[in-house]
Parts: structure tokens; sequence; C-alpha cells
């Protein structure tokens, strides 16, 4: 293994020299945030990358006005909240699900929300769903399920994401500062890392799709550096395991059966068009945003939180004012810094 | 978000599985992979067998975790 980190060093030492500027690879998944940080792989990295956390983790991309959509309900008699775990401390405008406890409870799957459903009978339960391509099809899972089984207490409040359409908007923004992508692992395993085929033909940028061990990280490093040095950006899978061209196709089908793909507000991001999932017409009686007739608006944010341009790789988190200081993992301002697989609370964790 | 563990599936009953990580268990579903079977090696993520997965690539996974002071947390939680 220390063999294969060495030989991956010397590629990407190689690569910057002939590049002649510093590479910056942004990752756009927060297990591999994690797994960078945790591993220390930064430390053993050449000078010429630098390696920026992008919108990958679900919980920090999600908008601060669906967070108060979200409380709104929570503040409802009829309604009992089912969200999964990292959630529940992501404040909105007015305190965060933590501080309505006996509104809500903790699922750690799609399907625990869909059985709180029938454990409360008398309460709407509404799950909370955020995530990517990994996590979507858990939801379509039990939307189906629900409407096969007539359970009329249960709805979705969708907020589930596209990673595709953020890597391009990313990308086509004027202060773009991103030389190539680590593409996701498990979104990959869903999605097929064909998926990404759109940004390395449009953008002419490095898309290569890594496992989670330090090693495959290193070795995926070096592989963008040396297209970089080549100049011949490609697609490219190596975490070929479980990732394949085409992806899970069963997940895909029920996605596609289940969700339209519609506009959705990211933070830091904005609006971006086609980048978000809303149930089909024949499943909106499972949606919350139409059972309550509720519009999800771009929620403001004046705490001086600077999780949005973390997102987009613009500020590293010690340029936030809040960095440490106001905002700690014990009592977090933005998301970045609630979620364990967001960039600030990596960078407080293990540093920089 | 994207955590997801290798577990064997020890218990299968349509698509309702329970799985197996080191000796921790817990409920998955196999609604994704249609095709899996009691003794498959598959990939759990938020309650949910997403993919197969190879014997040696499981073992390296569950070696890393065995380092992870908070293996217990994740295999807990959907995302982390």
């Amino acid at each position: 293994m220390l063999d294969k980190i060495k030989k991956s060093q010397e590629v990407i030492k190689a690569a910057c020299e002939k590049v002649g500027r510093r590479i910056q690879v942004m990752e756009v998944c927060g297990t591999h945030t994690v797994s960078i940080f945790r591993s220390g792989v930064r430390s053993i990295l050449p000078d010429g990358v630098k390696l920026l956390s992008g919108p990958g983790c679900p919980v920090c991309v999600t908008d601060q006005g669906y967070i108060d959509v979200v409380l709104q309900l929570a503040d409802r008699d009829d309604c009992l909240i089912a969200t999964y775990g990292d959630m529940i401390r992501v404040p909105g405008q007015d305190g965060s699900l933590e501080t309505r406890q006996a509104k809500s409870r903790i699922v750690l799957s799609a399907d625990d929300a869909l059985q709180l459903a029938k454990t409360y009978p008398d309460k709407t339960v509404v799950f909370v769903a955020v995530g990517f391509e990994t996590t979507t099809p858990a939801t379509a899972v039990v939307v189906r399920d629900a409407a096969h089984q007539g359970i009329k207490n249960f709805c979705v409040l969708c907020a589930h994401k596209l990673v595709v359409p953020a890597m391009q908007t990313l990308l086509s923004a004027k202060n773009d500062k991103i030389d190539a992508f680590l593409c996701p692992g498990h979104v990959s395993v869903i999605i097929g890392y064909e998926a990404y085929a759109p940004v390395v033909n449009q953008y002419k940028r490095p898309c290569v799709v890594a496992g989670f061990e330090p090693v495959q990280i290193m070795e995926a490093l070096a592989e963008i550096c040396d297209q970089m040095a080549k100049g011949q950006p490609m697609l490219k899978s190596m975490y070929t395991a479980v990732v394949t061209a085409e992806g899970n196709l069963t997940a895909q089908a029920l996605v596609s059966d289940t969700f339209d793909v519609t506009d959705a507000y990211w933070r830091g991001l904005g609006k971006i068009e086609q980048s978000g999932l809303e149930l089909k017409p024949k499943y909106e009686a499972f949606d919350a945003f139409k059972r309550f007739g509720l519009t999800e608006v771009p929620g403001q944010c004046n705490t001086g939180c600077r999780c949005g341009e973390v997102l987009c790789g613009l500020v590293d988190p010690k340029d936030c004012g809040l960095f440490g200081q106001a905002c700690t993992p014990e009592s977090p301002i933005g998301p970045c810094m609630v979620s364990s697989e967001g960039a600030c609370a990596a960078w407080y964790k293990y540093g920089s | 978000m994207c955590l997801a563990v290798p577990a064997r599936i020890v218990e299968l009953e349509d698509d309702r599985a329970k799985v197996d990580a080191m000796g921790n268990r817990w409920q998955a579903r196999t609604t994704l992979l249609p095709d899996v079977k009691v003794g498959d090696l598959v990939l759990v993520h938020a309650g949910f067998a997403i993919s197969k997965v190879d014997e040696e690539d499981a073992k390296k996974t569950w070696e890393l975790f065995a380092h992870l002071d908070d293996f217990n947390e994740t295999t807990d939680k959907p995302f982390g």
C-alpha cells in the first residue's frame, strides 16, 4: 500500500511541475471529505495540488428556506417530522429541530419513516427527504409502498438533488477555481460513471470516480494530475469494485417512475435549473409541499456564515470570521459545521 | 450521506433482509437489487442495499472501519 501511495505522490509531483501551476481538485462527496481529512491525505499531497470540498454533503447544500419549511411543519400539532440524523441540528430562522424534539424523530432509513406513520396513525409523518442520488431511490421505494399500502398519514418533503447539474453550474461560474473533479463513489454506484460525460465533454475537466480508502483517493488524484499534465481530460472510474458505466438500473427506473426533474435551490449556488426532484403528479398525495400548501422560497442568511462560498470552493473554512470562534461543532451556525461531513467540521476536527 | 457499509445478507424474505457486518446486524431492504440471495455481500446505504460487492472489497472496508473509533456510531447512522 505504501508503494502505491509513494508512486501516486511521484506521479502527482511530476504532473504538477509540468502543469506549472497549482492544480485544484474538488471532491463532491461528504464521505470523501471525511476520509481525506481523517486519513491525512492532505498532509502527504505534494504542494502543487489543492483539494476543495464542494457541494457533496446533503445537509450542507440544503437551502435555508427548506430548513424553515421543515420547522414550520414541526410546529404544527398534526405533524411529526422524520429525519436523518444531521438535519436535526441545522439552525433555521427560529431554532432547529433539536429545539422541537417532541415533534421530530431521527430515522436511519426512509423505511423507518414509513413505519413511524403506522406507529402514529393520528399524526401526519413528514419525511425530510434530502440527499443525492444514493439516497433518492430509498425515498422512491417508500412512496411506492405508501401508495400500495394505502397509508394516508405519510408524506415526503422532497429536496433530493442531482450532483451533475451542480458540477456544471460550478464550472459555468466566472469565478470557477476548479480544474478537476474527484467524483463521488456511492452516488456513482447508482448513476453510473457515464453520467459525468457531459462535464468532461462540455468543460474539458477530468472526472475521476474514486473509492474511499486513502490509497484509492491518492491513485485517483494521481490519475487526475496525469491527465492535466497530458492535456487530456477524461472520464474514468477507479472504483471498479462497485461502480459500473451504467449504474444501478433498477434504482434509476424507480426514481424516474417516482420523480420529475425540477429546478432547485442550493445553499451557496442559488437556484439551479433541472437540479432537483419533485414527486410526480400521480404521487402528489404524498407531496408535503402540496398537502400543506407550502412553497420553498430561497432562504435568507444574515449570520455572516460563509458556508455558501465554502461549498463553491471560493474560500476555505478558516476564511470565515465565525469559524472556530462563534461557530463550532458544539454550537454550529452554518450547516458545514453541523454535519460531520461538512468541510468546516472536518477543518475544525482535523485541522487544515 | 454517501456512507455505505458492506454487509452479508444472513436472512431474506421478499425484499427485506437481515445483514451482518463484523457481527453488527441490522435490517436492510434489497428492493434495488432484485437478484440477491442469502450469503451475498452488499453495500448498504441508509437501510437499502445499493450494490453487490466482492469479498475482497468488503474485507478492506471492514478493516478500515475497524480502525475507526466511531464505527458503531457510523453503522447506526445513514450518513455521518
